[in-house]
């Protein structure tokens, strides 16, 4: 254990040496080629602070390239190819998702992801955050919301398994909930296997997990709402509910559309959980669990699996020109 | 007036409470039952496990190593449990189906049969059981058997608790393995994306070259490319290169590499944000002094970006720490490479009844996040505030 510690604590030493060693090697290489006095002065100069910014961006731009940029170029390549990534099938494959059973339960579950977990996120985030100012013990409660968001969602999910735990009606319930439905007099459950309403049931685990990032998100944008706004309501006689939707909820909106596409990227992505709970059991696959039995299922298939990684693409676009826009907005008021 | 006032803010103060219990009550019974012995906690709530539970339970005998001879008959006794578990019995049987038979402290007869196989009209013997837990067991015959004879009992068991269950997850199921392994993937995967990040940030804030604007727009829509988008090609280009180098193409090189590229996208954003938002007048006179960009980065800007670096590293860290899917494309799945998500999740498949191996193993892997996110929350949250796309 020891020796393997001191390995580790070496690779890290080594990995950021010679990360350094690159940097400050390529600069120190920069100052002296170019010292070599075959042209003029100024002329160098030039050189040097064109190539400098490049020796900068290297490392970071060839990583970006090698997995990120082509992956995805070459991810839509495969999607139009076979099996094997040999031979070209026009839109084959995704003729065949589209036919297929499975896509389309998946589609749907994906949908009321999309639909369930960034609503119920964002609103309870909201909630709690508005909850948490008014209290003295508002900190520590924002904390607690907050935890769930450093656990895994593997480690979320054995949490909620056990949570869900069901054993015969004759026996005694381990798990809180069929504790709790049972001492209300009814038939405890086997909540993860019923059909449709399970995807709930998993959704509440995603939805426990982001609601402590809205909140904290959310919690920053309204201590930014002008106190004057709400005190002259107030004097106007508004009451809490109305300052609440009209004057707080306006004012914080570009944020709560930030927070809700922010989680909606995650819940398009979501693999973790279905994995660890179902691994798409009983109805509950989501696209990206789809796309990883097509990627190991019988030696892979990876047109197919291809054509549903595009799927997940195709989704996230709208999102990532929002962002983008966002961005340029951002900038032009620098 | 006044009263509906305090109406309203003692339901603020409920539903908030209401709110934070069903956030911690999950996470809490998890913690809770991992220190439960494996029996109790298949048994009973862990809510119950606080307090003393009168409950029907069964412990067995000594085995054939214990027989002595006792007279013209054999005897095996000693304890049912020991003494320091605190257990008090109220009544006993030889049988599952009616454990509050007989008070504790009588000296029962055991059927014709019961014991032993041969029906010879007589009763087998007999069996003495006190409320502490010493018994003892006499028989006509002598006892062959490896496992004793079962007792059940109802009887009052205490709040019980130990790291037994720790000890076991850690040895015979290769989490402490796993652990390590984790470490060994996540450290080297903040460090990196951090190193090369900070460099590429400095150039996009401070330093002209032509696309510097694309090329950041670029990076702005890299940050929610869906990593599944990626997976194919680099498992198939890692085949490709592991095949041509002969080596394996699945190595920490590699996973380090694929966390660190995937981390770089939210790096560079967040710390390009901060870095250009530092005073311009800073970095121009050091500019006018005579300094490179290569000194004003490191004796200026990154000392001063400090907070922004620290921010993201608590992410990376998390991120790489919680992820299973990287792990499971990249690693294998032999216990000198398998990352705890990984390996809990093949527990959840292998295991999923064993709850005692579960709670344990799954509070290891969410223990260090756990502290490093209470000791560090400060720059998680304004993490979140300057960068909330990822």
């Amino acid at each position: 254990m020891i020796d393997q510690i001191i390995q580790t604590v070496g690779i890290v030493i080594a990995g950021v040496a010679v990360c350094i060693a690159y940097f400050a090697g390529s600069n120190w290489l920069l100052d002296k080629t170019l010292a070599i006095p075959f042209a003029p002065h100024v002329k160098r100069e030039r050189w040097r602070s064109a190539a400098r910014p490049w020796l900068f961006l290297a490392p970071a731009l060839l990583l970006l390239g090698v997995y990120l940029v082509y992956p995805v170029v070459e991810t839509a390549r495969l999607s139009f190819y076979d099996t094997n990534a040999e031979n070209f099938v026009g839109l084959a494959n995704y003729s065949f998702i589209v036919m297929d059973g499975n896509f389309l339960t998946t589609i749907r579950n994906n949908l009321l992801w999309l639909i369930v977990v960034p609503t119920m996120a964002t609103a309870g985030g909201l909630v709690v955050a508005v909850l948490a100012d008014r209290v003295w013990w508002g900190n520590i409660a924002k904390t607690f919301v907050f935890m769930p968001m450093a656990i895994s969602f593997v480690g979320a999910s054995v949490i909620w398994k056990f949570v869900y735990d069901y054993r015969g009606p004759d026996s005694e319930q381990i798990g809180l909930l069929n504790a709790i439905v049972t001492s209300f007099g009814m038939d405890p459950q086997a909540w993860i296997t019923i059909g449709f309403w399970n995807n709930f049931f998993l959704m509440v685990i995603l939805i426990w997990i982001e609601t402590g990032f809205a909140m904290v998100i959310l919690s920053a944008a309204l201590r930014g709402v002008p106190q004057d706004t709400i005190e002259a309501a107030r004097i106007d006689g508004a009451t809490e509910l109305q300052i609440f939707f009209k004057i707080l909820i306006p004012q914080v909106l570009s944020t709560l559309v930030v927070v809700w596409t922010t989680i909606t990227i995650k819940v398009l992505k979501v693999f973790d959980i279905v994995l660890a709970m179902t691994n798409g059991q009983w109805d509950t696959g989501v696209l990206a669990n789809l796309m990883y039995d097509w990627m190991f299922r019988g030696g892979g298939d990876y047109g197919i699996s291809s054509a549903l990684a595009m799927v997940l693409m195709l989704a996230v676009i709208p999102v990532m020109a929002f962002n983008i826009r966002r961005f340029r907005a951002e900038e032009a008021q620098r | 007036m006044k009263s509906k006032f305090t109406l309203l803010t003692l339901s603020v103060h409920a539903l908030l409470m209401a709110i934070v219990l069903a956030w911690t009550i999950p996470t809490f019974g998890l913690f809770v039952s991992s220190f439960r012995e494996p029996a109790q906690l298949a048994a009973s709530g862990w809510w119950t496990s606080m307090s003393t539970q009168t409950r029907a339970e069964m412990r067995r005998t000594g085995g054939v190593q214990s027989v002595v001879p006792d007279g013209d008959q054999f005897a095996i006794a000693g304890r049912l449990f020991p003494e320091s578990s605190g257990l008090v019995i109220e009544r006993f049987s030889t049988k599952s189906s009616s454990p509050d038979e007989f008070a504790v402290g009588a000296t029962i007869t055991l059927g014709d049969g019961q014991v032993f196989d041969d029906e010879d009209g007589q009763s087998d013997g007999t069996l003495l059981v006190n409320a502490d837990g010493t018994y003892k067991l006499t028989l006509t015959h002598t006892y062959e058997e490896e496992r004793g004879m079962r007792v059940f009992f109802i009887g009052q068991v205490p709040p019980s608790f130990s790291t037994d269950n720790y000890a076991k997850v850690m040895a015979a199921e290769g989490v402490e393995q796993a652990f390590l392994n984790t470490f060994k993937v996540t450290i080297p995967a903040t460090f990196i994306p951090i190193l090369v990040a900070a460099f590429a940030a400095y150039a996009f804030s401070w330093m002209n070259f032509p696309g510097r604007k694309v090329l950041f727009i670029a990076v702005v829509g890299l940050l929610v490319v869906p990593l599944q988008m990626t997976l194919i090609p680099l498992l198939r280009m890692y085949n490709d290169v592991g095949a041509m180098l002969g080596v394996p193409s699945k190595t920490y090189v590699g996973i380090w590499l694929a966390h660190s590229a995937f981390g770089l996208p939210l790096a560079i954003y967040l710390l390009r944000n901060y870095m250009a938002s530092l005073p311009r007048d800073i970095i121009e006179s050091a500019r006018i002094d005579g300094a490179t960009h290569f000194q004003i980065f490191t004796r200026i800007v990154l000392p001063l970006s400090i907070p922004a670096l620290a921010s993201f590293a608590i992410f990376q860290f998390l991120w790489v720490w919680n992820d299973l899917l990287v792990g499971l494309v990249f690693l294998g799945k032999d216990p000198d490479q398998i990352i705890l998500t990984s390996k809990l999740r093949e527990l959840l498949g292998s295991r999923g009844d064993s709850w005692e191996i579960l709670t344990a193993s799954a509070f290891v892997s969410i223990a260090v996040p756990l502290a490093v996110f209470f000791s560090l929350q400060r720059f998680f949250v304004r993490g979140l505030l300057s960068g909330s796309v990822k």
